[in-house]
């Protein structure tokens, strides 16, 4: 495989190095004033025409002309996101890299390289591109999006408590410890830091203590762990924001005002409820509206996409309006409004929906990665030994210690305790990312702000490389459990919601209301008056077993008809059936006058004989079929011959099929064709010959969906069952006659 | 704890503790309940069970008055059912649903997995032969879908269908066409439900405080 990645991976770097390039030219020549039109560094313009004199009459027409400002900001843009994604598909032509360091720090090391190629050609450009508006409303919002509006609701809404004691409670431990420490590092002579008061340090501790999501889902992403884990992890992370909103702006205000009084402290701690419950709100109400929209789409399902993008974005940027909690707003719209629209809308909407929102939060995360490393080249860096490792430190020690000590007291309240491994993950996952960045730089400018920024990044760099490195050989030294492959099987869905209203059960006869009772009120709730409002048609009174049932028909059935249409065949297994658990059947067979196994051998032998005149024929019926040539009959009849008995064996079994696709859309009830029928007529691999009675039972599976009688089929007489096998074999192509000598 | 008009005495709770594992003031609150259940008598019956108004609207209340009585839950090694219970036999039915304590072996985990999936198994065995047929299967699933009307109906025997190919799938590989499966085994089961994390999902918390008001 080396060897013919060499050349791909030559031509790859070469176009790498020159985008590099251009787009430091191209970025380096920004601020120029933009009535020059050229700086001499830019490409030497096809035709001069443009220096001339524009007062000159008998100028002849400029065939080709140069006019970059024109395009400038755009171009710029889009070369960097070109630089972005050409990176991440870079990566992955190296594997043994991209196993080893996680993307994030490839990316960041990237960005350095960009930057200090900018800062090469031009001192003086401008390299500062993780702006904090373009950051907090451009980028940030398409990967919070995506991480609330994918959601898994059940291991969230289990572990909520967990959750939010840690996003709170441990955010402002974090905060008041690393901002108290630095002071009181500062105020030690030997350090020269003496300026620096109480509040900066606070603000300093709230920007550097919240755990980063964008860093977090880059890094999680890659190593695989248990839902539990990164669920705790993760939830913490987006739920941390209100905190540091709070935080923020308290001390933001309180440093301006210069005193703190206890109706101020007083404030705080109720503008932190408002900032949280408002922006839960907001993004609530967004939630509705859109699933609402959703319902009346059902004519117009190619903007179906655009609602949820919109309406969630609406609702981050009323909550910033506000100054309320954005990320929270955000993924309260996206819960909220999940479950509705995609009741509502089409499949392929929703296939739309998930693969633009993957596709933007990837973009925006690989920007994010790649913007760090060029901002950090762009700052001048006052260092300060002590400053700066003391904070790497301590920042350390407060996560772990606040680690700890939140899950000794939350272990009293938990069913299922959290171990100490659990513990050590969710300590070593506490990343700081971007967020902390950008807020530093909205810091107020005043000495300290480079310093602080130093700091940060030191921190940043600090967790993402050395952290997110030996995070996934630690998970492994560890052992700790890693994410189970869920296979979509109906038998544990069933049993999740038997157990769920055992659960509840239970919970009545003891007398006490859980945590399932009052999931069960929601649920009851939801579906007797919200789903009516908010779900189009029958589809509201659909029950979660059903729903969840459908789709892996679908995922099954498109499964299936794509490896048909395919001229290869995976080889799966599971020989299981429907006659295989089918009780009733041997006693209707007996019923039957049974004809010697001989004279059945001959009859089959007849009509085999017959349908090979009419196969050619028949050929067309079915859909699966490829056109053969007769010419080549030879040697396409056998492949034919095997395709099909696949086909058939495969939609026998569909059902047991492992699905090995993503979850597909629920989808409203699809009525298979009845060509379908084609393949259920089943006698020739098996050396026993089977009884033939059986045909009609697998249908049984295929007309599922649809309301077709065909189920009549099994209520069939036996013997009219003779009958309809001698129908069915006469509208069947036939799989192709076997030699006398494979049947015993 | 409260005071109990007739608390058993110390002893009896302490035998009681032993059995089940419940801390005694668990036990005092269960009790009291019990004795709310059957308005003070020492027994229970299954109209005492279908009194309970908030049970009224669970699917598969039928199947969990049931399991009470059922004498497999009953640890003993039992089979039968009974007509009424004692308190003692009401609260180790209820000690299926303890969640594992945090450090346990792995063999003590195996175990109560064991145990809850047997209490899950019983509760579909309706029939007690030890094997879950396609016809119990298919009960199981029909009332958990018994509120969606004909929709439900239909699309029960195929969803209990499809499950059932499953089982049979995992547990038998491949099968011979004539071959028939008779039904989900305790084993089967054990195989099908081994990635579901049954101990740490089948739980639900017993306070130590007592809580029983509105529910009558």
């Amino acid at each position: 495989m080396a060897v013919h990645l060499r050349p791909a991976l030559r031509s790859l770097g070469c176009w790498c190095v020159l985008l590099l390039l251009f787009v430091s030219v191209a970025s380096a020549g920004r601020d120029v004033d933009s009535g020059s039109n050229d700086t001499g560094r830019n490409p030497a313009p096809e035709d001069s025409h443009h220096q001339t004199n524009s007062t000159h009459h008998k100028k002849a027409f400029p065939v080709l002309s140069f006019n970059f400002d024109h395009v400038r900001k755009p171009f710029e843009i889009s070369l960097w996101i070109l630089l972005a994604l050409l990176m991440k598909l870079g990566f992955h032509i190296i594997p043994r890299v991209s196993h080893v360091v996680p993307e994030s720090c490839l990316l960041i090391v990237v960005g350095l390289l960009v930057g200090g190629i900018i800062k090469a050609f031009d001192e003086d450009a401008p390299v500062q591109m993780l702006d904090s508006k373009f950051f907090f409303l451009y980028l940030l919002p398409p990967i919070i999006l995506d991480a609330g509006y994918f959601l898994p609701m059940r291991p969230f809404t289990e572990n909520l408590g967990t959750i939010l004691v840690f996003a709170v409670v441990g955010t402002l431990w974090n905060a008041f410890f690393i901002g108290l420490t630095m002071y009181g590092v500062c105020q030690i002579e030997a350090v020269k830091l003496g300026r620096v008061d109480l509040l900066s340090c606070l603000l300093f501790g709230s920007i550097v203590s919240a755990v980063d999501p964008v860093a977090v889902l880059a890094v999680f992403e890659e190593i695989h762990i248990n839902e539990l884990l990164h669920i705790l992890v993760f939830g913490e992370s987006l739920l941390n924001d209100a905190v540091t909103v709070v935080l923020y702006h308290l001390f933001t205000e309180f440093s301006h005002k210069g005193t703190v009084t206890v109706a101020d402290a007083f404030l705080g701690v109720v503008s932190f409820f408002v900032v949280s419950l408002g922006g839960i709100l907001i993004g609530a109400i967004y939630g509705i509206i859109g699933a609402f929209t959703s319902r009346f789409t059902s004519h117009s399902r190619v903007i179906e996409p655009l609602f949820v993008f919109l309406y969630s974005y609406m609702a981050y940027l009323s909550a910033e309006v506000f100054h309320l909690s954005g990320i929270m707003s955000l993924i309260a719209c996206g819960v909220v409004m999940r479950p509705y629209v995609e009741a509502n809308i089409s499949h392929k909407s929703y296939t739309t929906i998930k693969y633009f929102l993957k596709m933007w939060s990837s973009v925006s995360e690989t920007l994010i990665f790649i913007f760090l490393g060029v901002s950090t080249v762009a700052q001048p860096h006052p260092w300060n030994w002590t400053f700066v490792v003391v904070t790497v430190v301590v920042c350390f020690v407060s996560r772990v210690l606040g680690v700890v000590s939140l899950t000794y007291i939350i272990n009293k309240f938990r069913i299922v305790k959290l171990t100490k491994k659990d513990q050590f993950i969710v300590a070593y996952g506490g990343l700081r990312g971007a967020i902390a960045f950008s807020l530093g730089f909205l810091l107020p400018d005043n000495e300290m702000k480079q310093l602080f920024l130093t700091a940060i990044i030191t921190v940043i760099f600090y967790t993402v490389f050395v952290q997110g490195m030996t995070i996934r050989p630690l998970v492994e030294l560890l052992a700790v459990k890693k994410k189970k492959e869920s296979k979509g099987s109906i038998n544990e869905e069933i049993h999740t919601q038997f157990l769920d209203h055992l659960l509840t059960g239970i919970e009545d006869i003891c007398g006490h209301y859980g945590h399932h009772h009052w999931k069960d009120k929601l649920n009851r709730f939801n579906k007797a008056y919200v789903k009516k409002w908010l779900i189009t048609g029958e589809r509201s009174t659909e029950p979660q077993l059903i729903s969840f049932y459908n789709k892996m028909e679908m995922k099954q059935a498109m499964m299936l008809v794509e490896s048909g249409s395919a001229a290869k065949l995976p080889t799966i297994m599971t020989p299981v059936s429907m006659q295989n658990i089918q009780p009733k059947e041997p006693l209707k067979r007996r019923a039957i006058p049974s004809i010697s196994k001989s004279r059945e051998q001959e009859i089959r032998k007849m009509l085999r004989g017959n349908l090979q005149k009419t196969r050619q024929r028949l050929r067309s019926y079915s859909r699966h079929d490829l056109m053969v040539d007769p010419f080549e009959e030879d040697v396409s009849e056998v492949r034919l011959r095997k395709q099909r008995v696949e086909m058939e064996r495969r939609m026998s079994h569909y059902l047991t099929v492992p699905a090995n696709r993503q979850e597909t859309p629920p989808v409203r009830k699809v009525a298979f064709e009845s060509e379908h029928q084609v393949y259920t007529y089943d006698d020739s691999e098996s050396p026993k010959g089977r009884r033939a009675q059986t045909n009609p039972r697998p249908p049984d599976e295929v007309h599922l969906l649809s309301e077709s009688s065909t189920r009549t089929n099994q209520r069939a007489t036996p013997a009219d069952e003779q009958d309809d096998q001698l129908k069915l074999s006469r509208c069947l192509s036939d799989p192709g006659p076997k030699k006398d000598d494979d049947e015993s | 704890m409260g005071a109990l008009q007739s608390a058993p005495a110390q002893p009896e709770y302490r035998d009681l503790a032993d059995k089940t594992g419940f801390s005694y003031e668990q036990i005092g609150v269960l009790h009291k309940r019990f004795k709310q259940l059957s308005h003070n008598e020492p027994t229970l019956r299954r109209d005492h069970f279908s009194a309970i108004p908030d049970l009224a609207c669970n699917p598969i209340r039928a199947q969990i008055i049931e399991a009470f009585f059922d004498r497999r839950n009953y640890r003993q090694n039992n089979e039968g059912k009974v007509e009424e219970i004692s308190f003692e036999e009401f609260l180790v039915v209820m000690s299926h649903f303890r969640p594992p304590s945090m450090n346990m072996t792995d063999e003590q985990r195996e175990s109560i997995r064991k145990e809850k999936l047997r209490f899950l198994f019983n509760m579909h065995d309706t029939d007690n032969d030890g094997t879950i047929t396609l016809q119990e299967y298919r009960h199981v699933v029909e009332e958990l879908l018994s509120r969606s009307g004909a929709l439900g109906k239909e699309t029960a025997k195929s969803i209990a269908d499809a499950a059932m190919l499953e089982v049979a799938s995992i547990s038998m590989g491949h099968m011979e066409p004539d071959e028939f499966y008779e039904g989900i085994t305790f084993e089967h089961f054990l195989k099908l439900l081994k990635g579901f994390e049954i101990e740490s999902k089948m739980n639900i918390r017993f306070l130590n405080m007592d809580t029983t008001t509105l529910c009558k």
